[in-house]
């Protein structure tokens, strides 16, 4: 384990930028977000980041290739950016869960070649979470905000920085920052993730439970009358799915440059009404259906598919941002009955 | 701290209930926090007893939901409105998106609404807020309680309310406000004072970081299209998402300049948007320069009253001297 | 490229009573203007919605001129007068968001104003042409 003073945070960085560009979190009008590291940049002391770490890997939009027509030739544009390695600072336990979700879906056959290029080239450094928000649910799906993990792991306490490497990339990460760390041993880190599970018990939603939930319960909940007063005032916007580090639906469009076309893809909503427009029509006309496929995605059908884990990291971001304050945590209190209550 | 009770609005809504007025009551429901309440419709007074709500949070305007809560039943709504719901009201029904016949409008002053992205500037990990006094009393997880001034936990539309008069109800509880000379326009002229390399570097600045959730658009009660423009394939401009910068300048101007003449400036679209763009300063442009161009014209003060862009005089201000009038340099 | 040879796309829209006419009239009085300028025939300056606008910026316009019937003249007896309450609010939105103002034009031309036609549009070539490539209003897709 090495460590370093909270006031050199900033040799750290500029550190780690000397072999790699870093991303952390700064903040911003909107609140915190990534932005490259660049010298006098602040590290921000927000808990979590507007929008989710998600976009290192899956951008809202990213061309694919482009299509330039002459006569009668057509010529195809490789688009794909060249990836090298990259460094992130700063992500919390909850998005770092939401990284192995989205593995899932994207590096499942057949293996998302962008998505993929990416997620090699990241060296992810996580931070414990010393001061955990009201708005917190991640132990709802087992998840130690304590000890997040990554790559290398950093525990935050008394002015100092402890850095733990996890993973050999870790490792090697961390013995090029040999010079600007110096060697410490386990226990002050530990004594703080004590502390930290402690406030995370103590938390307002920390007995919130999953139990209700899981793959095999489609029929349960999938008619239940209660869908139509929790989706009534849904806006049907897409905030909740884009600020989530967990959804991962896409569309991929073709732009007509007038010149010729190009191909991108871009983040899409579930709670959109052409999410499902298809040359037949559309299967799911009202927002109440669209509601419910967000939250069944999450608590019923992606357990189904993936050994019982969740789509939900409980990040709390939903919960902070829906313009009408519908969320996750009341879809599961309003339909997990007596295990919520 | 409201001027009107939640037990008052309860007491009110039972009343209505029992009497067979209406058969519902759109209403704030409580959530899991001080702060996160959630539009809802009540059927008796059981749950109105239980969840409803009515405190510093009560932020959302209720007209929009007329729309579509006119068409769920035969009965009447009792809807309870805060003096600039009622502007969008009467826009509402100018434009004839729902039917008055079947809406109860309760009238209730307000004495401004909170911003929870505002009071979570100033304190992390809230437990508990109440008013207290003149201000708020912030408890939080870590560093104990944290006092806020109005200024400071107030939302800026509320700071610059343009009036506390109800324009239009059945029946009005409390006492009536006035229409106040808010100063609202302020930022605009801020604005308008720079110069174009300056207004260019700071819209470029709000609008990049715009997410096109279209919260904004969604949640405006002047947005009230069946299809958006944005959504529909055939327009030509659909796109779900901003590939280009160009896109989110042009899905802006467009969004304000389809209820030029109509918004009423709830404010709406500024606390609904995810990433705190002042969405708000597009749309006051234009009702400055419809004021500073046309005459005065509040939106929805009156029902009825004709839209300055579906009106016109013979004598109307050309566009390349309302550029100049409506600049900073000529101000 | 150097501001000597940029040579500006210029759209604009004309109505079809009057200023598309002066067009022609421009045309079979030999009068000239510049090969740059797209004309775009509309049934009346109010058929433009401000989409087009910013649409002809974003596939690549550097300026949009929009030309219609004299106030009181207008085939439909009141369209021009729509006309120019909106392109009051959209050309001052646009210059509120630092966009130049001389990218943008409302004129009225007559069936009878040939000339006004190609002088206007000589005037406002060169004004665009002074400003340089729209940067403000592109689209990047939409370049080469």
């Amino acid at each position: 384990m090495r460590k370093i003073s909270m006031d050199s945070l900033s040799a750290l960085f500029e550190a780690i930028s000397g072999t790699m560009p870093l991303f952390l979190p700064v903040d911003g009008k909107e609140g915190a977000s990534y932005k490259k590291w660049e010298p006098g940049t602040e590290y921000s002391k927000a808990l979590n980041t507007n929008k989710s770490a998600k976009d290192f890997f899956f951008p809202q939009v990213e061309n694919m290739m482009a299509f330039k027509t002459e006569g009668k030739n057509i010529e195809v544009l490789d688009l794909k950016e060249d990836v090298g390695p990259f460094a992130i600072f700063g992500v919390r336990a909850c998005d770092l869960a939401s990284f192995s979700i989205l593995d899932r879906v994207f590096l499942s056959d057949p293996v998302d070649s962008f998505y993929k290029a990416r997620r090699d080239n990241a060296v992810i450094i996580s931070v414990a979470c010393s001061r955990p928000q009201e708005t917190c649910f991640c132990s709802a799906f087992s998840i130690d905000a304590a000890a997040p993990g990554g790559d290398v792991e950093c525990v935050m306490a008394d002015g100092m920085v402890y850095l733990e490497a996890k993973t050999e990339k870790g490792e090697a990460f961390l013995k090029n920052l040999e010079a600007v760390t110096e060697a410490s041993d386990e226990r002050a880190a530990e004594a703080e993730q004590a502390k930290i599970r402690e406030r995370i018990e103590k938390l307002p939603l920390a007995n919130l439970s999953t139990d209700a939930f899981g793959g095999g319960k489609t029929m349960e909940y999938f008619n239940n009358p209660l869908w139509d007063e929790l989706s009534a005032n849904c806006l049907g916007c897409g905030t909740c799915t884009f600020v989530c580090p967990t959804c991962q639906c896409y569309d991929i469009k073709d732009y007509n440059t007038g010149k010729g076309v190009q191909r991108f893809r871009c983040w899409d909503s579930c709670m959109y009404s052409d999410f499902t427009k298809m040359a037949h029509g559309n299967i799911r006309n009202s927002q109440k259906e669209r509601f419910r496929q967000r939250f069944m995605h999450k608590l019923v059908y992606f357990p189904e598919n993936n050994e019982g884990i969740f789509g939900c990291v409980g990040c709390g971001r939903c919960l902070a941002k829906c313009p009408i304050s519908m969320n996750i945590v009341k879809v599961m209190k309003t339909l997990g009955g007596a295990d919520n209550a | 701290m409201q001027r009107v009770t939640r037990d008052v609005l309860v007491q009110k809504a039972i009343s209505l209930l029992s009497a067979g007025t209406v058969d519902r009551v759109l209403g704030w429901k409580a959530g899991e926090f001080s702060y996160d309440v959630t539009p809802y419709v009540f059927k008796d007074a059981e749950a109105l007893k239980a969840d409803f709500v009515f405190d510093d949070f009560c932020g959302a305007n209720f007209s929009k939901y007329l729309v579509k809560e006119c068409g769920k039943s035969e009965g009447k709504v009792l809807v309870f409105l805060k003096p600039c719901d009622t502007y969008s009201f009467n826009q509402l029904l100018t434009e004839h998106r729902f039917d008055r016949e079947k809406v109860y409008a309760v009238g209730i002053p307000c004495d401004g609404m909170a911003d929870i992205t505002k009071i979570r500037e100033k304190a992390e990990g809230i437990s508990e807020i109440t008013a207290e006094g003149d201000g708020f009393c912030v408890k939080t997880l870590y560093d104990g309680d944290v006092k806020l001034t109005k200024e400071e936990a107030l939302a800026e539309r509320c700071l610059n309310c343009k009036s506390q008069k109800h324009v239009a109800y059945d029946e009005l509880l409390g006492e009536e406000g006035e229409v106040i000379d808010s100063g609202r326009f302020t930022g605009v002229e801020a604005l308008e004072a720079m110069t174009p390399d300056e207004r260019f570097a700071f819209w470029k600045g709000e609008l990049s970081r715009c997410i096109r959730c279209n919260a904004c658009r969604d949640v405006c009660p002047a947005c009230t299209c069946e299809k958006c423009v944005f959504d529909n394939p055939k327009s030509g401009v659909e796109n779900k998402a901003i590939a280009d910068s160009f896109e989110e300048k042009m899905f802006h101007i467009i969004r304000a300049f389809h209820v030029a003449g109509r918004c009423t400036d709830c404010g709406e679209c500024s606390r609904v948007c995810p990433q705190n763009i002042p969405l708000h300063l597009l749309n006051r442009k234009f009702i400055k320069d419809i004021n500073g161009f046309y005459g005065d014209y509040q939106a929805g003060e009156e029902a009825y009253s004709r839209a300055p862009l579906v009106n016109y005089t013979t004598e109307d201000i050309e566009p390349a001297d309302a550029v100049k009038k409506g600049d900073g340099e000529n101000a | 490229m150097s501001m000597n040879e940029f040579k500006p796309k210029i759209v604009a829209f004309c109505c079809n009573w009057c200023s598309y006419a002066g067009a022609d009239l421009a045309g079979n009085n030999r009068l000239s203007y510049p090969a740059d300028v797209k004309i775009i025939r509309v049934p009346c300056s109010c058929r433009v919605n401000p989409m087009f606008i910013l649409r002809a910026f974003q596939k690549g316009a550097d300026g949009v001129i929009i030309c219609g019937c004299h106030p009181g003249d207008c085939h439909y007896t009141s369209g021009n007068y729509y006309t120019r309450r909106r392109m009051a609010l959209l050309f001052s939105m646009l210059d509120y968001l630092g966009i130049e103002r001389e990218r943008t034009r409302l004129e009225w031309v007559s069936a009878a104003e040939g000339a006004k036609f190609s002088q206007t549009m000589n005037e406002f070539v060169e004004a665009v042409t002074a400003l340089g490539e729209n940067k403000r209003l592109e689209d990047l897709r939409c370049k080469e």
